[in-house]
C-alpha cells in the first residue's frame, strides 16, 4: 500500500494522512544519520498521551457533574444530594460532554489535516491534547455549532496561520473559549449556560455559578447579603471537591490535582509555573482582603484556589509550554504575574466573573518579553566577563 | 590553585557492553587510512600519489590554507587509493601496511632546552600538530594563534567511554613530556582535570606543571569544555586550545624518541560486541579484523568514537583520528508496533531522562538502545528538557534557535565560542523533537568562522 502514497506515487498528496495513522500504529523505522546515534525513548506523541491522561480525572469528574447539575435544573432544587442516582447522572453527563468532545476533536483534526495536506507534513500531535481541553473548558449548555465555529477559530487563527503545532502564540483552548466569550457574549454568560437543560426549568430557578453570584457584589443587586450568606452557600469543602455548577472539567479541585500529579511527576508540566501561579493568585487574593471595600474583595483568598477556572487554568493551561515562557526565571514571572492578574481581574472585573482565562491569554501574549529580559540577563553576564578581562 | 567544581545538571547514560579491564595487542591490520573529512573544514593538499611508498612519519597530505598543517603516516607501506565523493572531496586516503613497521632511527628531542617557537615547529612537521584542537570553531588549532590556556580532560564520561586510567597506565614518563611540550605552546596555564569520582591514576595525579583540578558530576564532566566553562572561560576573541589525554603522551612519546608514535589504546565496546576489551592499534586502523568473530548482531552499527559524538563507519571501515573507542550497537530500523514498543508500550527497555517511562525507577540497570530515533521530528514544544542535561551558564534552546536562524548576533550574545558541537550531544539525545542540534550547532559555527573569524 505504501508505493501508492510515496512521491509520485497516485495517492501522493494524501501522503500526510497516510502518514499520521501509521505512525500511530506503528513508530517508523527512521534511524538517526548524524550526530547522536541514540535517541531518547520520548516522542511528542508519548508526551501527548500523558498529558491526556492527567485529565482523564477532570473528564470523569466532569462527566458526572454535568449530570448532576442537569437533574438539578430539571427538578429546580439547588440541594438535590450529589451521590444519589450516580448511574443516571453520569449517562446523562456522557450525553453532554461526549459531543463536545466529538466536535471539538471533529473539526479540529479535519482542520489539521487539511493543512497537514496543503503543508506535507503529517500531523503534528498538539491538537490532541487542544481537543480535550476545549470541552473540558465549555460550559455544559453551549450549543454545539458554536463549539465547532470556536474550534475553527482557534485552530486557523490561532494556530495554523503561525505554523502549526510549537509555533503559536496564544493557548489554542483558551483563545476558542476566548472567541465564544467575545463574539457570543449573550449566550455565553449570565446563567443559562452552566447547567444543560436548563431553558424548560422552573420559575425562579437560577444556573447560577458560585463566580456568577460573587459578581453581583459588584452590581446593585447581589444574590447574597455579605460574604458568610456566599461561603455559607458555596462551602469551601464542596468548591474545592467540585460539586459545584461550572465548566465541565474546572470545578474539581481534587481531579486537577490528580493530573497535576502526573504532570508534576512526569516531568511535563512545569512546577516553577504551577508553583508560582498558585503562590500569585492567594497574594493577590490576601491583597485584596486588606484592601476590603465591598464583600467580593474580603472573599478569604484560599476561596479564590477553588472557585472557577483559577486550578484547571494554573494546571494545563498555564503550563502550555509553547504558550509560557520559556526560561526557568522567566516560568516563575510568568506564573507569579499570571496569577495575580487572575485574581485581580476576576474580582475587578465586573462585566466578566472568570479572569483567569485573561490573565492566562495576556501572559501568553507577554511570555517573549519575560523571556527576552531574562536572555538579556543571560547576555549581559558573559558581556560583564568581557570587560572584566 | 586547585578547585573542586561541583555539576548538578547531567545525564549518565547507562548502556550495556562496558569494556572489561583487558588490553590485546591487536594484529597488524592490512590496511590503515587517513581521513581529511575527520579534521573538520580542511581542505587537503595531496603529497603523494596512488601506489606511492611512505614511511612512518612521512607528511601524507597539508592544509591548503595553513600549509604548515601537516599530517602523517601511521605506518610504513604504499598507498593503496586516494578516495573521492561528490564533487572530487578527498574522503580518505587508504594506505597498504607493509609486514616492516620498523621506524627509521631517530634520537630522542631535548625538550628543556626548546623554545615555544620550536616546538611548535617540530610538532607541525613531525604531523603532530591535529592533536591539537582549537575552541571557539572546533577545528584544528591555528598555530598562528596564541592560546589563554590549554585543557586536558583527563577522564572521558561519555556512554561506555574507555577508561583513560587504565589506558595510560604506566605511561607517566610519556605523559609528562606531552604535558612539559605543551606548557611551553602557551604562556597561560596548561589545565588538567580530573574526575571526583574516583582517585586517579598517578599518571594523572603527579602530573607537574599544570593545574590541576576536579570535577564531580554526571556527563558531560568529562567533556573539556564542561571544565573550561567552569574554570577558565572563553570571551570573545580568546583562543583554548584542547588536547585528548591520550595524544598528549603520543605527543611525550615522540619527543622521547624522536619517531612518530602511532599506536594507540582503543576500547572497543557495546551491546553488539563479545567480550568487550581494550586493544593496542595503529591510528587510523582498519577493524575488520579486529572485529572479526566479536560482533553479535547481524543488522549492527558501527561508530568510531562514543554514541553520543563518534561517527558511523562501515564494517570494514578505518578507525578515525579522534576515536579512543569503538561502539558496536544495533541498527533501529525496524518498525515498532505501537503497544509493545512504541509509543503506547509500556517502555521497559527504553532509557529516557523524563519520567515517561517506567525505567526511571532503576538506577542500576544497563540498557541496549539502537539507532531508532523513538519518533518523528517535530518543531519545538516542550521547554526545560535541555537545560537539565546542560551544565553551562548558556540557554542551549535559545542559541540552537540562533543557530538555526544564522542569527549571528543572536549566537555571538548567547556564547557560541565557548560551545562546540559535542557539548550539545546530551541535548540533541533528550529532545523530544528528535532535530539534529549538534548539526545546527556546527553550521552556526561555520558561519562565525566564515563571517567573524
Amino acid at each position: 500500500m505504501e508505493p501508492k502514497f510515496a512521491k509520485g506515487g497516485k495517492l501522493e498528496k494524501w501522503n500526510p494522512i497516510f502518514e499520521s495513522f501509521t505512525t500511530l500504529a506503528f513508530t517508523p523505522a527512521q534511524v538517526t544519520s548524524k550526530g547522536s546515534h541514540i535517541r531518547d525513548g520520548v516522542d511528542l506523541k508519548r508526551t501527548m498521551i500523558t498529558v491526556i491522561i492527567a485529565m482523564i480525572p477532570c473528564l470523569l469528574f466532569g462527566i458526572y457533574n454535568t449530570g448532576h447539575w442537569e437533574m438539578v435544573a430539571a427538578a429546580g432544587d439547588r440541594n438535590l444530594d450529589f451521590w444519589s442516582n450516580g448511574g443516571d447522572k453520569f449517562i446523562a453527563g456522557l450525553f453532554v460532554v461526549i459531543p463536545l468532545i466529538a466536535v471539538s476533536y471533529g473539526v479540529g483534526l479535519t482542520i489539521e489535516f487539511i493543512f497537514g495536506m496543503k503543508n506535507g507534513h503529517a500531523l503534528h500531535e498538539g491538537f490532541l491534547v487542544s481537543g480535550m481541553l476545549i470541552p473540558l473548558i465549555m460550559p455544559a449548555d453551549v450549543p454545539l455549532w458554536m463549539v465547532g465555529v470556536a474550534t475553527a477559530f482557534a485552530v486557523i487563527i490561532g494556530k495554523e496561520i503561525f505554523g502549526g503545532t510549537g509555533m503559536n502564540i496564544l493557548n489554542v483552548a483558551l483563545l476558542s473559549r476566548a472567541f465564544l466569550f467575545f463574539a457570543y457574549p449573550t449566550s455565553m454568560s449570565g446563567d443559562k449556560v452552566w447547567m444543560a437543560g436548563t431553558e424548560n426549568t422552573a420559575d425562579g430557578f437560577t444556573g447560577s455559578t458560585a463566580l456568577g453570584d460573587l459578581a453581583t457584589f459588584m452590581s446593585d443587586k447581589p444574590v447574597f447579603e455579605n460574604i458568610e450568606m456566599y461561603t455559607n452557600n458555596y462551602s469551601f469543602i464542596d468548591s474545592f471537591m467540585g460539586m459545584i455548577p461550572g465548566s465541565i472539567g474546572e470545578t474539581s479541585v481534587i481531579a486537577i490535582l490528580i493530573g497535576a500529579a502526573i504532570l508534576l511527576f512526569t516531568g511535563i508540566g512545569s512546577f516553577r509555573i504551577m508553583a508560582s501561579f498558585v503562590i500569585g493568585g492567594y497574594l493577590m487574593g490576601m491583597l485584596l482582603n486588606l484592601v476590603g471595600g465591598n464583600e467580593f474583595l474580603e472573599l478569604p483568598a484560599h476561596f479564590h484556589l477553588v472557585i472557577g477556572g483559577f486550578a484547571f487554568g494554573t494546571v494545563f493551561m498555564a503550563t502550555d509550554p509553547v504558550t509560557a515562557a520559556q526560561t526557568g526565571v522567566g516560568k516563575i514571572l510568568y506564573g507569579l504575574i499570571g496569577g495575580m492578574l487572575g485574581i485581580l481581574i476576576r474580582v475587578l472585573n465586573p462585566a466578566y466573573p472568570e479572569g483567569i482565562m485573561l490573565a492566562i491569554l495576556f501572559m501568553n501574549v507577554m511570555a517573549p518579553i519575560i523571556d527576552h529580559y531574562v536572555v538579556q540577563a543571560n547576555v549581559k553576564r558573559r558581556l560583564k566577563r568581557l570587560k572584566t578581562v | 590553585m586547585s578547585k573542586t567544581i561541583k555539576l548538578r545538571k547531567g545525564l549518565d547514560i547507562r548502556l550495556v557492553g562496558v569494556a572489561n579491564k583487558v588490553k590485546t595487542n591487536a594484529k597488524t591490520p592490512k590496511t590503515v587510512s587517513l581521513k581529511p573529512i575527520d579534521f573538520h573544514g580542511m581542505i587537503p593538499r595531496m603529497l603523494v600519489k596512488e601506489g606511492e611508498s611512505v614511511r612512518i612519519g612521512s607528511i601524507i597530505f597539508k592544509d591548503k590554507y595553513r600549509e604548515s598543517i601537516k599530517f602523517a603516516s601511521p605506518v610504513n607501506g604504499k598507498v593503496q587509493a586516494i578516495i573521492r565523493g561528490e564533487k572530487r572531496r578527498i574522503l580518505e586516503v587508504v594506505i597498504d601496511v607493509d609486514e616492516n613497521q620498523e621506524a627509521t632511527a631517530a634520537s630522542p628531542i631535548n625538550i628543556s632546552s626548546m623554545s615555544g617557537e620550536d616546538v611548535k615547529l617540530k610538532m607541525l612537521d613531525a604531523g603532530l600538530w591535529p592533536f591539537v584542537r582549537q575552541r571557539p570553531i572546533d577545528i584544528v588549532a591555528d598555530p598562528k594563534n596564541e592560546p589563554k590556556a590549554i585543557f586536558i580532560s583527563a577522564f572521558d564520561s561519555s556512554p561506555l567511554a574507555p577508561d583513560l586510567d587504565f589506558v595510560l597506565n604506566g605511561k607517566s614518563e610519556e605523559f609528562q613530556a606531552g604535558l612539559d611540550v605543551l606548557t611551553k605552546l602557551t604562556s597561560g596555564k596548561v589545565h588538567l582535570t580530573l574526575n571526583a569520582k574516583s582517585p586517579a591514576n598517578d599518571v594523572f595525579k603527579e602530573a607537574k606543571g599544570v593545574d590541576l583540578n576536579t570535577i564531580n558530576g554526571k556527563h558531560p564532566a568529562g567533556n573539556v569544555g564542561t571544565q573550561i566553562h567552569h574554570i577558565d572561560p572563553i570571551n570573545k576573541g580568546e583562543f583554548v586550545w584542547t588536547l585528548n589525554a591520550q595524544d598528549v603522551a603520543l605527543i611525550g612519546q615522540y619527543f622521547l624518541t624522536g619517531t612518530y608514535a602511532s599506536k594507540r589504546t582503543i576500547a572497543v565496546t557495546g551491546s553488539e560486541i563479545k567480550d568487550p576489551q581494550y586493544f593496542e592499534v595503529i591510528q587510523g586502523t582498519n577493524i575488520s579484523e579486529l572485529l572479526d568473530g566479536m560482533i553479535i548482531g547481524d543488522n549492527v552499527r558501527v561508530i568510531s568514537g562514543n554514541v553520543l559524538t563518534g561517527t558511523k563507519i562501515a564494517q570494514d571501515g578505518h578507525l578515525c583520528f579522534y576515536s579512543n573507542q569503538i561502539t558496536v550497537i544495533p541498527e533501529g530500523d525496524d518498525l515498532k508496533f505501537v503497544l509493545t514498543e512504541g509509543w503506547l508500550g509500556l517502555g521497559f527497555d527504553k532509557f529516557s531522562n523524563s519520567r515517561l517511562f517506567p525505567t526511571f525507577l532503576t538506577s542500576k540497570k544497563k540498557f541496549t538502545l539502537d539507532t531508532n530515533t523513538n519518533g518523528e521530528e517535530r518543531a519545538f514544544v516542550m521547554t526545560g528538557e535541555m537545560e537539565k542535561v546542560f551544565p553551562f551558564d548558556i540557554m542551549p534552546m535559545h542559541i540552537a534557535k540562533a543557530a538555526i536562524t544564522d542569527n549571528i548576533d543572536g549566537m555571538e550574545n548567547l556564547g557560541i565560542y565557548e560551545v562546540i558541537p559535542e557539548d550539545f550531544a546530551l541535548c540533541e539525545y533528550v529532545c523530544t523533537t528528535k532535530i539534529n542540534i549538534q548539526d545546527k550547532i556546527r553550521k552556526g559555527l561555520d558561519l562565525i568562522n566564515e563571517e567573524c573569524m
